[in-house]
Order: C-alpha cells, then sequence, then structure tokens
C-alpha cells in the first residue's frame, strides 16, 4: 500500500516534556484517529508535521516526500484544521478570499464560494460574529477549496452541536472517498467519529501505546462486569484498568484469556474511548480505583 | 440493497454488513449478475471506515457469494441449489444446537424436545 503519511522515529525534546520515538504509517484512502488525553503529545505532533517546529529526531514525509527535499509541495499538500479559529477577527469573507487567492496556487475560486453559499455563510459579518459552528464551517470551505493530500484534524469537532458533527462525519468521507487522501484526526474522545475511522494510534505520556486497525482493537478486547464475589484471582490480575466498587467490579479483559470469561459475568463489547479509559487506568495502577 | 448498521448489536460492524447482505442473495432479493456498490462506495453510504467494508466484502468472497473482478466491481455469484440448500442446513442446525443447549439446561430429555418440535411443526 502507498502510504500518505509515515513518521519514522520521530521526537521531540522539551523541557518538561518529551514526544519520544513516534512511528506511524497512514496509506492513501485512509482515516486515521489519533487520540489520548489532553497534554500526551498529540498537538506537539501535529505541529511537527506541519512543521511549526523541527523534530529533534526522526523522519517525516507526506506523500512520499520530507520537508527538507520540497518544503513548497509539502506544505501545499497539506490541509489543517484546528480547534480554534486562525482568521483575525476582524476580517470578513472577501477578506479570507483574497488571502486564499494569493497564498495558494491550487485555490478554486468557484468552490470556495459554493460552499459558502451553501452552508450559508454570511459575506459581510465579522469573522468574531460567527458561531463556532459557521467557524469549522469557514475554515473546511478554506481547505477544501485546493487541492490537498493529507487532511489533519486537530480536535476540530470539539463544541460542534451533533448535526454539525455529522455533516463534519460525511465530509471527511467524501474527502477520501477517491482513495488518493487521507485524514489523520487528532481528538481527546473520539465518540461518533470512531465508526469512520480506519486506523487507531493512541499516545499517553509522549509515547505510543497503540497502533492498529480500528476493528482489530475492538476485536482484542471485552468490557466485563460481575459480582465481586465472582472475581478470581486470576481474573484479577489478567484484567486492564480494573475498578473494584461496592456493587461490583468491570474491567477490560483482552479476547486471548476468553477461557476466563462465564457465564456469571455481564461481558459487552467496549467503544474505543473505553478502552482507552480502561488502559489509562491500568498504566495509573488499577487498584488505586478501588472503594470509589 | 439495504445495509442497517445496529450499534446495539452483538455482531461487530463488518459482521453485520456480511450477514445482511449475504442474507439478501440467500433470500434472492439480490440477484445472481448484480454488481454490489464499490467499497468505499458502501463505506460512504453507510458511514463506515473503509477497512470494516472492505473485511465484509472478503469474507463474502472468501464464502463463495461475490467475486471482485478488477475494473468490474464484486459481483454477486450464481448459486446452484445444492448451495443454497447448504447455508439453509448449516442455519437450521445452529438453531436446534442452541435448543438442545437450552433444553439441557432445564433437564429437558430429547424426547420431550422432539414432542416439542412436532408440536410447532403442526403449528
Amino acid at each position: 500500500m502507498e502510504m500518505m503519511l509515515e513518521l519514522q522515529g520521530v521526537g521531540k525534546q522539551y523541557k518538561e516534556f518529551a514526544l519520544q520515538d513516534v512511528t506511524v504509517s497512514l496509506p492513501k484512502g485512509y482515516i486515521m484517529g489519533y487520540i489520548g488525553r489532553n497534554g500526551a503529545g498529540k498537538t506537539t505532533t501535529i505541529n511537527l508535521i506541519n512543521r511549526i517546529c523541527n523534530p529533534s529526531e526522526g523522519t517525516i514525509r507526506v506523500n512520499g516526500i520530507t520537508y527538507e527535499e520540497d518544503p513548497i509541495r509539502y506544505k501545499e499538500q497539506i490541509g489543517f484544521i484546528g480547534d480554534e479559529s486562525y482568521f483575525p477577527k476582524e476580517m470578513r469573507i472577501k477578506d479570507i478570499r483574497s488571502i486564499l487567492k494569493h497564498s495558494y496556487q491550487s485555490f478554486d475560486e468557484k468552490e470556495f464560494n459554493q460552499m459558502i453559499k451553501n452552508w450559508k455563510l454570511p459575506e459581510k459579518q465579522k469573522i468574531e460574529k460567527f458561531s463556532r459552528g459557521m467557524k469549522v464551517k469557514l475554515m473546511f470551505a478554506c481547505t477544501l477549496c485546493r487541492e490537498t493530500k493529507l487532511l489533519i484534524l486537530d480536535e476540530a469537532t470539539n463544541g460542534l452541536d451533533p448535526v454539525m458533527r455529522e455533516e463534519v462525519l460525511e465530509l471527511l468521507q467524501d474527502y477520501i472517498a477517491s482513495g488518493e487522501r487521507s485524514i489523520l484526526f487528532s481528538t481527546h474522545m473520539l465518540n461518533d467519529l470512531e465508526q469512520i475511522a480506519d486506523y487507531i494510534v493512541f499516545i499517553e505520556d509522549g509515547k505510543i501505546i497503540l497502533n492498529d486497525t480500528k476493528d482489530d482493537i475492538l476485536e482484542s478486547y471485552v468490557k466485563i462486569k460481575g459480582k465481586k464475589e465472582d472475581l478470581s484471582q486470576v481474573l484479577r490480575e489478567r484484567m486492564i484498568g480494573i475498578s473494584t466498587k461496592d456493587y461490583g467490579f468491570e474491567g477490560l479483559l483482552s479476547t486471548e484469556n476468553a477461557d476466563l470469561l462465564s457465564k456469571k459475568y455481564v461481558i459487552e463489547k467496549p467503544n474505543i474511548d473505553q478502552i482507552m479509559v480502561h488502559m489509562l487506568r491500568e498504566k495509573k495502577g488499577g487498584h488505586a480505583y478501588e472503594g470509589i | 440493497m439495504n445495509v442497517l448498521i445496529s450499534n446495539q448489536s452483538e455482531l461487530p460492524i463488518y459482521a453485520q454488513i456480511r450477514e445482511q447482505i449475504k442474507e439478501q442473495i440467500l433470500n434472492g432479493q439480490i440477484k445472481e449478475g448484480t454488481v454490489l456498490p464499490s467499497i468505499r462506495k458502501l463505506a460512504k453510504e453507510i458511514g463506515v471506515s473503509v477497512i470494516t467494508t472492505t473485511r465484509a466484502y472478503n469474507d463474502l468472497e472468501e464464502e463463495g457469494y461475490i467475486a471482485t473482478m478488477q475494473g468490474k466491481g464484486s459481483v454477486v455469484l450464481s448459486k446452484d441449489n445444492t448451495f443454497l440448500k447448504e447455508q439453509y442446513l448449516m442455519r437450521i442446525e445452529e438453531g436446534m444446537l442452541t435448543a438442545i443447549e437450552t433444553a439441557k439446561r432445564i433437564k429437558l430429555d430429547e424426547e420431550e424436545l422432539v414432542d416439542l418440535l412436532h408440536r410447532l411443526w403442526k403449528e
């Protein structure tokens, strides 16, 4: 498979924080969810891909090329949407249109105008008067009206209403439909985006702790709940992020340990967010949560 | 063709897609020679990932329901009667196994279970 994004042993040292040995491959035509808690290193990674800062080590390739090989082509291929609007608040849509026209060779004005019209974005209003949803739509219009190959979203769907999230979902699926473009979206909460993600990369404390296809991850774990008296020693040891409460216990179990399952327990399919919570709880030492 | 995904289902999403398409091929709603929508189109249509849909199509291909041909897409294969019958027999067996297991749990013996079957058959 041809790769759209490749990070090989990427690291970045800060005084207080280090991103270590990040190795990730995203093939052409697929969507990757980059998940982790606030401060885990998601935005640092994205800043490195966007070349807002330089990696201390490792290489990053977008559509086969590194920034050093061809900085302009490298950057033109990337579309970025963050959680905050990057437009000066005094600006209006016409100002943004003229900036885009001068900044990007591939800017398609007709396409841009069409999106502004479809989404009913007010031409004459200042950006500061835009709602959160309108700002996100404007950022999408600015990105989708030019030829990009890799779309990077950094917490871009935070604070959107469910209808708008649904619309974004469709936009993202449209973006990769041809099989020639890819999406990396980072979020601390996958939610409804889980369904469309092909790959999941999970980062914690600057290190990748899980990196696989979403379907394989979902199939690797079950969530079990049970009565406290049914919790055997061996089950307690094998469970991931177990929490025992007054009225029972719950935790994650790798499907490799399926022999420990019995009808005594309630067995559920976890979603990616739940898997993340249990893994983090395990890292912290599952038993610290006892009695809460 | 209809594919309806349930988040409450016990089955993983790729298996839901596979089973629903299979069902419609078996009951004749999707006729032989029909070209299924492309993987990417279906993924977009039902709002699931491309890998999930690919897996469903791969399973269908492995089980002999469809064949994917370069440039033509995924075509529903013809099913002779023996194949159809086998599929249904397997399904009957599965149902019966569940019945037997449940019967054993309440200590119902073979004769009583067969009686029950006779009675239900006549209804």
